[in-house]
């Protein structure tokens, strides 16, 4: 027999899961996992109901309402009114299709994309899916996740498969020791600003190098999370002995000698010596320092010590007329500090950095200091869990002394689909994945940075280089 | 799905990169559980004002292309999020190709469920595009999707390429559902197959 071409972590996982291939090369490719949530779902359901079909696999499937949620008195009901419906709608959705699902009151609430990790229900090796891009989160586990849309979410109910085609693999290796005051957050901002917001379309991409390794599952999350705004279809990380002992005692984890053979499975899926990856990119970790991202996508991205760039500089012409737009909608002026500039809200939390390390990033930088007058600082946490967490740990305490907002999870200030948004002009440090025109509220200004970098701005009172207040 | 076939019509040219989704439809819109009406909020920011009053420089703000069937734009449109509320807000104001070099994934996936056909070219010929499409009214575009060309108003001919499998769903208005159902038998021995090779998967029960 001819020997087996080297595959890389992405060939393997998805090899696993071909259920057909038709001629053309398009897949039927099976998916383990399928997160749902109330934005993305009613016109799926209401598909599914108008064609008369069932959910194929509902043990295969959770439910839980996220982007609406109220973030602070939800025990009193959601008060504004299409949000409610909304929620309603899936309650009424997975309670006539027999899906699991996490009601908004229950500590297993939060996040889609902390919960699924949190739960144990997202295990290496697995395809995951969920209406919502930042599914790539869960490739910090070495499985295959990534967004998808209302019309796939209806195609996964009914069918439990994708049509697909592979990407191409692209690998980005981070060797080398962050510095101080440098985190995953930092990292990824890093890469994007190498490749760009376009720079992983139609690839996979597949993080490794010892800096990589190095990350706890709640960075290598962090970065997954932000492969999309490379614009990768999904982010991966070979699954080792971090990954199996976050799994282990999960509750919906495999147990004892289960555990075993899917350790024993997982441990085969990292990449063959000689696998073939379309892309490489190197990045020293050693140079990252705390990034802050300026403009209006995330690749407008730069080291907390430069200053505001200047469109002139720019040749291209479209490109010029692109970034002096940015620095007009973010009310800057080139040339400017970084951190000369003033916060009017810091937000802390979403599916990039709301878990407990991220709490405690932000709680290190906080305690014994307060927030700067004028400032608002909210922080988030990204589940039930991490809130009751992190309230064991007397971590809300301290950031409440501090002067933050402590609140209930949700995916909140980072899309403002809930009562939490900017108002026009307000400038934001948040530790979200996307700083577009408007995306936290109209009109409103969003600095991407890390949990520790955010804490050090609700501080300062302005954008700071966390390394400073040591 | 409503078929695509072949389309002449307006093309509203906006020579802009990275036109997110959060541009195409704003995050506060998808509140939601239909996918009509959302016609009215496509390019909200873009096309008003704080006041929600239109802004006259908005491209679909004025006279012809007001009723745009197709939309020329620059590098990597649709990026962000997965929200197929961003196709949907496109095809309620009536736009069923969008031309451009080229598209975000999830965005490209999802426009062809709705039967919105992108199409990519390269910046340069987008260009040439974008200036037929500044005419208005007086230059309208063909799109012939059996034929896989782009037909300027001076009559000349622009192939362009797509999966044959899309072509023919899109052709034919077939939805996805339907054709992977025909694979039901092969989803089932491969469910058969994953819970004696993978027995340590659990499944999912509160």
């Amino acid at each position: 027999m001819a020997e087996t071409k080297p595959r890389t972590l992405f060939d393997k996982v998805w090899d696993a899961h071909v259920v057909e291939q038709l001629p053309d090369g398009t897949c039927v490719l099976y998916i383990d996992r399928h997160l749902v949530h109330e934005v993305t779902s009613p016109q799926a359901f209401e598909g599914l109901r108008l064609a008369g079909r069932k959910v194929r696999r509902p043990d295969a499937t959770i439910a839980v309402a996220d982007h609406n949620i109220p973030t602070m008195g939800r025990a009193n009901g959601i008060q504004e009114e299409d949000s409610r419906i909304q929620v309603e709608t899936l309650e009424r959705n997975v309670a006539e299709f027999g899906v699991p699902y996490f009601p908004i009151l229950s500590a297993q609430q939060g996040i889609v994309h902390i919960i699924g990790p949190e739960q144990g229900i997202s295990l290496p090796g697995m395809t995951i899916v969920c209406g919502d891009s930042h599914t790539s989160t869960h490739g910090a586990m070495g499985s295959l996740a990534f967004g998808i849309g209302t019309s796939e979410v209806e195609h996964v109910l009914a069918t439990q498969t994708l049509l697909q085609k592979p990407a191409k693999n692209m690998l980005v290796k981070v060797e080398g020791t962050l510095g101080a005051g440098c985190t995953a957050k930092d990292i990824v901002l890093a890469i994007i600003g190498k490749i760009g917001t376009a720079g992983g379309t139609g690839h996979v991409i597949e993080f490794a190098g010892s800096a990589i390794r190095a990350l706890d599952m709640a960075g290598r999350m962090t970065v997954c999370n932000m492969s999309i705004e490379a614009g990768a279809r999904a982010g991966m990380i070979a699954p080792d002995q971090t990954t199996f002992d976050y799994v282990r005692g999960k509750p919906y984890a495999p147990k004892g000698e289960a555990l075993d053979r899917a350790i024993a499975w997982w441990s085969t899926l990292p990449a063959d010596p000689g696998a073939h990856y379309d892309t490489v990119v190197e990045l020293d970790a050693a140079a990252i320092a705390p990034m802050v991202t300026w403009g209006t996508n995330p690749e407008a991205v730069v080291p907390v010590t430069a200053t505001v760039p200047n469109p002139a500089d720019e040749q291209d012409e479209a490109k010029r007329a692109q970034l002096a737009r940015m620095v007009e909608y973010m009310g800057l002026t080139p040339g400017q500090k970084i951190t000369d500039l003033k916060i009017d809200v810091v937000f802390i939390g979403s599916c990039t950095n709301g878990r407990i390390e991220d709490v405690r990033a932000a709680a290190a930088v906080a305690k014994g200091r307060k927030v700067a007058t004028g400032v608002r600082a909210m922080i988030v946490p990204g589940s039930g869990i991490v809130k009751q967490q992190a309230e064991e740990e007397g971590l809300d305490k301290i950031l409440i002394e501090a002067g933050f907002e402590w609140r209930e999870p949700g995916c909140s200030m980072c899309l403002g689909m809930n009562p939490d948004k900017l108002t026009p002009g307000q400038r934001c440090a948040s530790t979200s994945n996307r700083n577009f025109e408007g995306r936290q509220g109209p009109g409103g200004r969003t600095h991407l940075v890390s949990p520790a970098m955010a804490a050090a701005a609700a501080v300062s009172g302005h954008l700071a280089d966390v390394r400073e207040l040591a | 799905m409503d078929a695509f076939t072949k389309l002449t019509g307006v093309a509203a040219p906006m020579p802009m990169a990275n036109v997110d989704t959060d541009k195409i439809i704003p995050a506060r819109f998808l509140k939601t559980i239909k996918r009509t009406g959302l016609g009215v909020h496509l390019f909200d920011t873009l096309r008003y004002d704080a006041e929600g009053k239109e802004r006259p420089e908005f491209v679909l703000n004025q006279g012809p292309y007001r009723k745009a069937e197709i939309l020329i734009a620059h590098e990597n449109f649709g990026c962000g999020s997965s929200r197929e509320h961003a196709p949907w807000a496109l095809l309620d104001f009536g736009i069923r190709c969008v031309i451009a070099p080229d598209f975000a994934d999830i965005f490209h996936n999802n426009v062809f469920k709705n039967g919105i056909l992108p199409i990519r070219l390269s910046r340069e010929i987008c260009d040439q595009l974008m200036e037929d499409a500044k005419q208005g009214d007086n230059a309208r575009i063909t799109i012939d999707l059996a034929e896989q060309v782009v037909v300027r108003p001076n009559g000349e001919k622009i192939p362009f390429e797509i999966d044959p499998f899309r072509k023919h769903l899109l052709l034919n208005g077939l939805d996805d559902i339907g054709q992977t159902l025909q694979h039901a038998p092969s989803i089932d021995s491969y469910e058969s197959k994953q819970k004696a090779e993978k027995s340590w998967m659990p499944g999912i029960s509160l």
